[in-house]
């Protein structure tokens, strides 16, 4: 009887590693399907050399057209900023240093960030369920049986135009930031005009801050973008699959910033 | 008649999908110029068939030879070439749905050759007039009916001017204006242009109609073939159901389960 009970112990215990063994595998194997494709996609560049219109029409569809969301965020969040900033300056009689405060926090780390955030949301998306929706309508396969290869056709136009509109997303993110942080803090707290500017550019780095958030922005706009296209790709060609993906690039892209930016924040700015 | 090779030809070909063994040693011939139908149920891998011709999918063992190349071990730039002169036609149509039927059809001649604008316009014209279907050029593909969407997949499948083309459930889902002109204009065009043409479908009646071999597989295995009155008069049972659409017979009505007045019995 103790045997017996043993025994079932020990296949449950054997169960569940087996179970862990099968998960750590598929996700080996997803990795490494992914790598697959990013060096497919990356050796596609000559093609867009030949045929820079396909990389035109991506840049519209994926950058142009998240201009709008960037734009109306990046205002919101530096008048936030401002309003925030100087509650708390203020306390201290800091406030003139507003301008500084709001700059640094938008180029570090909230433009390249929350535009990745949102850059997944609205562009990464809207990539998943195109090609997802591609793959299940047989356009992907009828692209190959004409002879064209839909990796360089239709996935790299699409990665090199998130690698690209990132980084002038995230500028024209923090660039209205810093207007929205002015008119909140300058034009409504009274904040002195020539300080917030004064104090911005002369405490404000064009390395260690503006080019360490355009370094951010396009290490997220490469990871956004090869998520994005991954997903849609390798979805299940149903309703339901493209539907799964389109949530698993969202889910995957903010997790990756966010951890990513963990990492490159470290680098640049640790001590 | 002068006994031409064979444009396809498969030998012993198994291909799997996990477990399931689809194909299970298989050995087919299409003959130059004819119109082979590949007949069966739903989920036999007719499909997977044609995908296995195209050298979209590889084989697990045996061989496939498309005019005289070995299509299971071609690299990518060889396959590639060797598909400009297949043409594939989809059970949806797979237009690219964000440019319209004019821009469709001129995607394989824009692609692959380097023709001038004026040129590629009078091909492309020539190849919807073919299909009925020029004035429809402007239209954008969810502006048309199924029929209307596999008739411009059709131009565009022929706009290269292909040896063959592999036609992927044609008549499925169509209404019987839409089936009849399909049924015509496969058989036109491949009579008009030298092709060889493949038919892949479980419409039996359309088949046999416009088919000159038909081969019926099933399970994995090539069941019965020959020429469509041949098969409609077989003597074997299989086939005889498959072909008269018979409810009862080697396929069973009734997928395997216990008895009904035990199942019946066994809720209590």
């Amino acid at each position: 009887m103790e045997y017996e009970a043993n025994a079932v112990r020990e296949f449950a215990v054997l169960e569940q590693l087996a179970r862990l063994g099968r998960i750590g595998i598929g996700s080996l194997e997803q990795l490494g399907r992914g790598h697959l494709l990013l060096l497919q996609v990356l050796a596609g560049v000559s093609e867009l050399l030949t045929r820079p219109r396909l990389l035109l029409n991506q840049l519209f569809s994926v950058g142009v057209l998240s201009v709008l969301i960037v734009a109306i965020s990046g205002t919101f969040v530096g008048m936030v900023l401002g309003l925030q900033g100087y509650y708390i300056l203020s306390q201290f009689g800091a406030e003139q240093t507003l301008g500084v405060m709001v700059a640094a926090s938008l180029v570090r780390e909230l433009g390249p960030v929350v535009t990745a955030l949102l850059f997944a949301g609205r562009a990464g998306s809207a990539l998943t369920a195109e090609i997802g929706l591609m793959k299940a309508t047989e356009q992907l396969s009828g692209l190959e049986m004409m002879a064209v290869n839909p990796v360089k056709r239709i996935l790299t136009p699409r990665f090199f135009a998130g690698f690209i509109a990132m980084p002038l997303l995230a500028a024209m993110f923090s660039a209205l930031g810093v207007i929205g942080g002015y008119f909140v803090g300058v034009g409504l707290l009274g904040v002195d005009d020539g300080a917030f500017w004064s104090q911005m550019q002369s405490k404000i780095d064009l390395y260690d801050d503006v080019l360490n958030g355009v370094i951010k922005s396009l290490v997220f706009g490469f990871v956004c973008s090869w998520i994005a296209l991954f997903q849609g790709y390798g979805a299940v060609p149903t309703s339901e699959g493209v539907s799964r993906a389109t949530t698993r690039t969202v889910v995957h892209s903010s997790f990756a910033v966010l951890g990513l930016d963990f990492i490159l924040t470290a680098l640049m700015f640790g001590e | 008649m002068i006994d031409e090779e064979p444009l396809v030809t498969i030998r012993n070909l198994r291909f799997s999908r996990g477990e399931r063994a689809i194909f299970d040693g298989i050995d087919l011939d299409i003959p130059r110029g004819k119109v082979t139908a590949i007949m069966g149920p739903s989920g036999t891998g007719k499909t997977t068939l044609l995908k296995l011709i195209g050298g979209q999918l590889r084989p697990a063992s045996g061989t496939i030879h498309v005019d005289g190349e070995r299509v299971d071990r071609l690299g990518t730039r060889d396959l590639y070439r060797l598909r400009m002169r297949m043409g594939m036609l989809f059970q949806s149509g797979a237009l690219l749905t964000d440019i319209p039927v004019f821009e469709n059809v001129a995607y394989p001649i824009r692609e692959h050759t380097g023709l001038p604008e004026s040129l590629i316009r009078k091909l492309v014209l020539l190849k919807l007039e073919a299909v009925g279907l020029r004035g429809a050029r402007d239209l954008m593909p969810h502006e048309l009916s199924g029929g209307m969407a596999r008739r411009v997949a059709l131009a565009r499948a022929m706009a290269l001017d292909p040896m063959m083309i592999m036609y992927d459930e044609p008549f499925t889902g169509q209404d019987p204006i839409s089936m009849g002109v399909l049924v015509k204009l496969i058989r036109a065009l491949n009579d008009a242009s030298r092709l060889t043409s493949i038919v892949v479908s479980h419409d039996v009646r359309e088949a046999a109609q416009i088919a000159d071999y038909i081969y019926i597989i099933s399970n994995g295995k090539v069941i019965e073939h020959g020429a469509p009155d041949a098969m409609l008069n077989s003597a074997s049972e299989w086939t005889v159901q498959f072909m008269h659409g018979l409810a009862d017979g080697p396929v069973p009505f009734h997928y395997p389960a216990p008895g009904l007045a035990q199942d019946l019995m066994g809720g209590i």
